[in-house]
């Protein structure tokens, strides 16, 4: 029987203090609660938005499957992914994981390993729209790299 | 079964989804049927290097059998997180 894991897949904002506190609130006998955020980011300063498209029902099906190897990987009370999609300004909050176990080394690797999962094999992608210019983001190749370094 | 378009596959050949007759075993197959279609089609898979399939909401490979298969989608590398 896994642990629990929480993946939610939204349009709508999220509040980063409120989702971090209710996890670890869930979280019973464990000793590390770790979180990452993602932030829409504006390099230039040109950008006027990002447009996150998303598969339905895939993205669901694709995050619970990152989430199931994680917690097959590491020992994990807990687990969550909240990942938004639609149009994003910069400097909001796109998506966020936790994760809880009983040391900090597992929790930090859980993280890293969805993280590194949910870039390159979750259904999303982003469209950066600055001025009357609008592009598609390219995948990194180091977001690949990263993938083989888990296998 | 209901094909799929993604990011700026969907931009390029300008559907969301459409239903497709087809008796094409793998997908390499049903993408050589799109091709032929128009070059709207024949340009967003001109370079398979730079995209991704999945069948049935599974990544798949290119030589993915598609018997039984519901639900084909193409889209480019994902870009989330």
């Amino acid at each position: 029987m896994l642990a629990a894991s929480d993946i939610r897949v939204q349009e709508a904002p999220f509040d980063l203090g409120a989702e971090a506190n209710a996890f670890a609130a869930r979280q019973t006998g464990m000793g590390a609660v770790v979180t990452f955020t993602g932030i829409v980011r504006d390099l230039d300063g040109l950008l006027d938005h990002m447009q996150i498209e998303h598969y339905p029902g895939m993205t669901e099906k694709a995050l619970h499957a990152i989430a199931e190897d994680a917690h097959k990987r590491w020992d994990l009370g807990g687990s969550l992914i909240i990942h938004r999609h639609g149009r994003l300004a910069p400097d909001d909050l796109i998506m966020m994981v936790a994760t809880a176990s009983c040391h900090r080394k597992d929790a930090f690797d859980a993280a890293m390993y969805l993280m590194d999962y949910l870039k390159s094999r979750a259904p999303f992608w982003k469209k950066e729209a600055s001025g009357s210019d609008a592009s598609w983001v390219d995948p990194r190749d180091e977001d690949e790299k990263a993938l083989k370094d888990w296998s | 079964m209901d094909v799929l378009y993604f990011a700026w596959v969907r931009e390029r050949i300008g559907l969301p989804r459409e239903t497709v007759q087809t008796s094409a075993p793998t997908v390499a197959d049903l993408v050589v049927e799109l091709r032929a279609r128009e070059a709207r089609y024949d340009m967003a898979f001109s370079d398979l290097s730079a995209l991704r399939v999945a069948v049935d909401q599974e990544l798949a490979e290119w030589d993915a059998p598609l018997a039984g298969v519901r639900e084909v989608a193409f889209f480019p590398p994902m870009t989330g997180g």
